[in-house]
């Protein structure tokens, strides 16, 4: 049929359905039109703009063969109270086929405090596995062979310090660290913009985060030296588009750093790996996931002229959104995170945490877990969404949803680029401002009425309070600082001290890369507070910019 | 508790009620600033005024803590406006402060400017008041410098400064002009961004065209803030002013003045009101404008008869 | 006379997730309330300080970490302490329905979980502030 001809068809379509559909109650936040037709991606070129799968611009997923030659990892992200009980959680899900393990720390770890800090008391151990120093590392992996499994470590401001920690007890076992597989999140930016677990200001955050990049790149290459998250940003109320396009501009100011350091794009941009959400609506969802693949490639050849194929695939983690499971019907839930699940899979994602019924009301049980992780295998296994790759490609909805996502998303990194960059976009404000926005806008929409939540807003029913909630043991706290006390009594004070004061010495001199310093330290079981408060003495602290 | 007698013990509570109550115009307030004004006059207040973004905060805080260095207590008033949609405000200046909350010798308040902007400017005076009775050495008066109202808060101040930043492109015109004739000194915040020196100049440029500064020339001084550089000489201009203004009895000049407006300001406020309660309440007024709209009167006329009234 | 409602939003504790702080502070603000946020990582000791020298009538806390059983009640003691004996202190944020009895108990007077649609949280405040 010809374009004239689909046109004329669609016309009489529109016209005949409009009173049918005129009887629906509206509802909002609908696409557009709802119908899509080859009009509406007549100018999508094939070759240009989707390609095969592992082809430029990766629009169809970065590998040629995805899910026909393995599934996706499936990453369950764990960790809480001490590392004693996080390593048995660990052990559990590696039997239970786990492919990858994913290290959740405390709050206290990730802002570089020791338990023993006062500014911890009563966090210690809750969100979290408290790691305080590398002997608390050595019982986290106790019996996990860190040369066969891949770890991901959500760890930000202190990444170096904690990848330092892991580099040793690999030592510990043998496993020389170039063959040590895994990521750190080390993503900063989003931190100042979304999550709030910073310590340092953006110039030395960005040091160290250049710093990791070089050292991985020669000692270490088979690790993902950060993962660039659009998570949080969107878990902090952002849209979509904004999702991946503060994040991507983000990935453009690492790189950016790291050239001014004196790094090449080609060296570094292949370990850099992306951290997706993957949100209730699924179509949306498959199409800024290839979208995120497209504007990431063009980013990459065309601003940057990388060479390798490599540096313009973008690789991704995907983790079911948190914000969306609900206090109500919690059971509910589980359908929420088959249908995220659902969204990660056709998307083409590289690993997948899939969340637990009953985070919105406290720390997921073994239970809760063991259903989230079948909702994964349930899906790869049975459900055929992982039979072919890119499944949807050619439905006109979702192609066009992918161009659209893709031109909203340019518009925000062109004014990114405008404000000087995303450090400075977030050292004004906006890109907290554009989030906020959303965030404020999406919960009046829910109290409206405009947008429902079964359970929430609609379909609402009395309940019976959720029983058997884990509960971490309040007596953790205090365990943890005993055995931090202990190990402060067993260890070499003037070691420590000697290696603290080269670390300060490093911190000072800005040509000097802080890795190696770093271990040093982490071997003679200085402490991460220890680490850190030497780097917060050089460096100081960041100050948010908070608008409202 | 007796709000004045305990404010005057030292009691942050107190001080905080204080200002409570002048914000809320309760009645007891004009009690407490009566007991507190003996006690007024030995603090030197700080005005700081600028275009939203300039930094006046962070400014705020890094000022407060160098003059904590020297050893003198601090409070700190910030103004944040008032929606005029929903009569509700963000008071987001303290968020920038926060490393001050639990220094003993500093006392942060943010006020909103609740659509009552003519008797914002007296409240923000009195809450000076109880600030200075308590015994604070130094009072900043922070406000957005957007409007009139705000340039009013500030002239309460011994010595205005007026914070702006380089790269704002056509608005500083508008602003520069408005906020001229009032700053006792410039300060040039976030001077490592590109345009400082441009800034700088644009601004002798038009100090050079006010005649009536043979006297006192307002310095400007370039700091970042947030790094906290530029702050000792930013102060050290601020001490020159004071020595000036103290040297040449404008400060005392300014004083007087300062309590003539507020007399003035007060009186014509409360007669409003009084006129106002007379007959608004009394429901009066509505009978006026329906017999202007019948002509049987006209405004000139009821205004006449009101004042007679009134001032028997 | 001119009474506001004033309202000091805290997130103390470590976590950083203030999405549900700053849309309650948006709310209470778009209500008519005076809000003062004060940004993460407060401790108990500032949360009360700037309670006291903003003379809030209500002081509105989120946590996400589970630390709340501990930060919490410590908040209440100091506001207590401090002598506003009749601040209104609520709670939100990540909190088992189990929690909340011993909240309630140390002197939270209200604990919002999540879903809890930010007009309810006006409609508690208003009837239950002592202005």
């Amino acid at each position: 049929m010809s374009n004239e001809k689909i046109q004329a068809e669609l016309a009489k379509y529109e016209a005949s359905v409009e009173k049918a559909i005129a009887r629906f109650p509206e509802r909002e936040h609908l696409p557009e039109k709802r119908l899509y037709t080859p009009l509406d991606i007549k100018d999508t070129d094939y070759a240009d703009e989707l390609s095969f799968p592992g082809v430029y611009p990766y629009t169809r997923g970065v590998q040629p063969t995805m899910y026909r030659g393995r599934f996706w990892t499936m990453r369950m992200y764990a960790g809480f109270s001490t590392a004693e009980e996080s390593n048995k959680r660990y052990r559990m899900l590696i039997e239970n086929g786990a492919t990858g393990l994913s290290c959740a720390f405390d709050l206290p770890t990730q802002i570089g405090y020791d338990s023993t800090d006062p500014i911890s008391e009563g966090e210690v151990g809750k969100v979290g596995v408290a790691i305080d120093s590398l002997a608390d590392m050595e019982t986290l992996f106790d019996q996990i062979d860190l040369g066969k499994v891949s770890t991901s470590m959500t760890i930000n401001a202190p990444a170096s310090v904690l990848l330092a920690m892991y580099i040793a007890v690999a030592e510990k076992q043998g496993v020389p660290a170039d063959q040590l597989r895994g990521t750190i999140q080390n993503d900063i930016l989003k931190e100042y913009a979304a999550r709030g677990t910073y310590i340092f200001p953006p110039r030395p955050s960005m040091r160290l985060i250049t710093n990791i990049f070089e050292y991985c790149s020669k000692n270490v290459p088979k690790w993902n030296t950060i993962s660039i998250s659009g998570y949080h940003i969107r878990e902090a109320g952002s849209t979509a588009a904004q999702e991946i396009a503060f994040t991507i501009a983000d990935g453009i100011a690492y790189c950016e750093a790291a050239i001014k350091a004196g790094l090449k794009i080609d060296d570094f941009a292949g370990r850099l790996s992306f951290f997706w959400n993957a949100h209730n609506n699924v179509l949306e969802e498959v199409a800024k996931f290839r979208a995120s693949r497209r504007i990431w490639a063009k980013v990459m050849k065309e601003r940057f002229h990388a060479q390798s194929e490599k540096s313009m695939k973008l690789r991704f983690h995907t983790q079911t959104a948190g914000s969306m499971l609900t206090a109500q019907q919690p059971n509910n839930n589980i359908v929420r995170v088959a249908l995220q699940t659902a969204a990660a899979v056709m998307g083409g994602t590289q690993s997948l945490h899939t969340n637990s019924r009953d985070e919105a009301l406290a720390l997921p049980t073994q239970e809760s877990v063991t259903i989230a992780l079948r909702t994964q295998q349930i899906v790869a296994y049975e459900s055929g969404l992982a039979d072919v790759i890119d499944p949807l490609a050619g439905s006109y909805y979702v192609e066009a949803m992918t161009n659209k996502i893709e031109a909203e998303a340019w518009d925000y990194i062109k004014k990114i680029d405008d404000l000087g960059g995303a450090v400075a976009a977030i050292e004004k404000g906006y890109i907290q401002k554009e989030i906020q926005d959303s965030a404020y806008k999406w919960q009046m929409d829910v109290e409206s009425g405009a947008r429902t939540i079964v359970g929430v807003n609609k379909f609402q029913m009395e309940e019976e309070p959720p029983k058997g909630l884990l509960k971490v043991d309040e007596a953790v706290g205090e365990r943890q600082k005993a055995k931090v006390e202990a190990m402060k009594a067993k260890r070499d004070n003037e070691a420590v001290k000697a290696a603290l004061a080269d670390l300060k010495k490093a911190c000072q001199d800005e040509n000097e890369n802080l890795m190696p310093h770093i271990l040093a330290a982490v071997k003679t079981y200085a402490t991460l507070g220890e680490i850190c408060n030497v780097m917060r003495e050089v460096f100081g602290e960041y100050e948010a910019h908070v608008s409202l | 508790m007796d709000i004045a007698e305990e404010l005057l013990k030292g009691n942050r509570l107190a001080l905080s009620r204080a200002i409570t109550a002048i914000e809320n115009e309760y009645d007891e307030a004009t009690e407490i600033m009566k007991k507190l004004y003996p006690h007024t006059g030995h603090a030197y207040v700080l005005g700081i005024t600028g275009p939203p973004g300039a930094g006046k905060s962070t400014l705020s805080d890094k000022i407060a803590r160098e003059y904590r260095a020297q050893g003198k207590t601090v409070g700190i008033i910030a103004v944040d406006p008032t929606s005029p949609f929903t009569g509700g405000a963000i008071l987001g200046d303290r968020i920038r402060m926060n490393g001050l909350t639990l220094d003993e010798g500093v006392f942060i308040r943010s006020m909103g400017t609740r659509g009552s902007l003519g008797g914002l400017s007296h409240k923000t005076a009195d809450a000076v008041k109880a600030m200075d009775a308590f015994g604070k050495d130094i009072i900043i008066v922070e406000t957005v410098g957007v409007g009139q109202s705000e340039v009013d808060i500030v002239k309460a101040a011994d010595t205005t400064m007026v914070v702006l930043i380089p790269g704002m492109g056509d608005d500083i015109q508008a602003i520069k002009a408005g906020i001229l004739e009032i700053g006792d000194l410039y300060c040039i915040n976030k001077s490592d961004l590109d345009g400082a020196d441009k800034l700088v100049r644009e601004i002798n440029m038009m100090l050079d065209l006010d005649s009536l500064m043979t006297e006192w020339r307002p310095p400007i001084t370039k700091v970042v803030a947030s790094q906290n550089e530029g702050i000792k000489e930013l102060l050290d201009t601020v001490e020159k002013h004071r020595t000036h203004i103290e040297g040449n009895g404008q400060l005392a000049e300014r004083r007087t003045k300062r309590t003539r407006d507020e007399i003035l300001d007060i009186l014509s406020s409360n007669i409003g009101t009084y006129i106002k309660g007379k007959i608004v309440d009394s429901g009066r007024l509505d009978g006026y404008v329906e017999q202007i709209k019948q002509h049987e009167t006209d405004p000139y006329t009821v205004i006449g008869q009101v004042m007679d009234e009134m001032l028997k | 006379m001119e009474k506001k409602i004033r309202v000091l939003v805290a997130k103390p504790g470590l976590d950083g997730h203030d999405r549900g702080a700053k849309v309650v502070a948006r709310a209470l603000r778009d209500a008519g309330f005076e809000v003062i946020y004060t940004g993460l990582r407060q401790t108990p000791e500032q949360i009360a300080e700037a309670a006291l020298q903003e003379d809030v009538n209500v002081v509105a806390m989120s946590i996400l970490s589970g630390a709340h059983g501990h930060l919490f009640p410590k908040v209440v003691d100091l506001v207590r302490k401090n002598g506003m004996t009749d601040a209104l202190i609520i709670g939100g944020g990540v909190i088992p329905e189990g929690d909340i009895p011993a909240l309630k108990e140390a002197g939270v007077s209200a604990v919002f979980t999540p879903g809890t649609p930010t007009s309810e949280v006006v409609k508690y405040i208003n009837e239950n502030v002592k202005l």
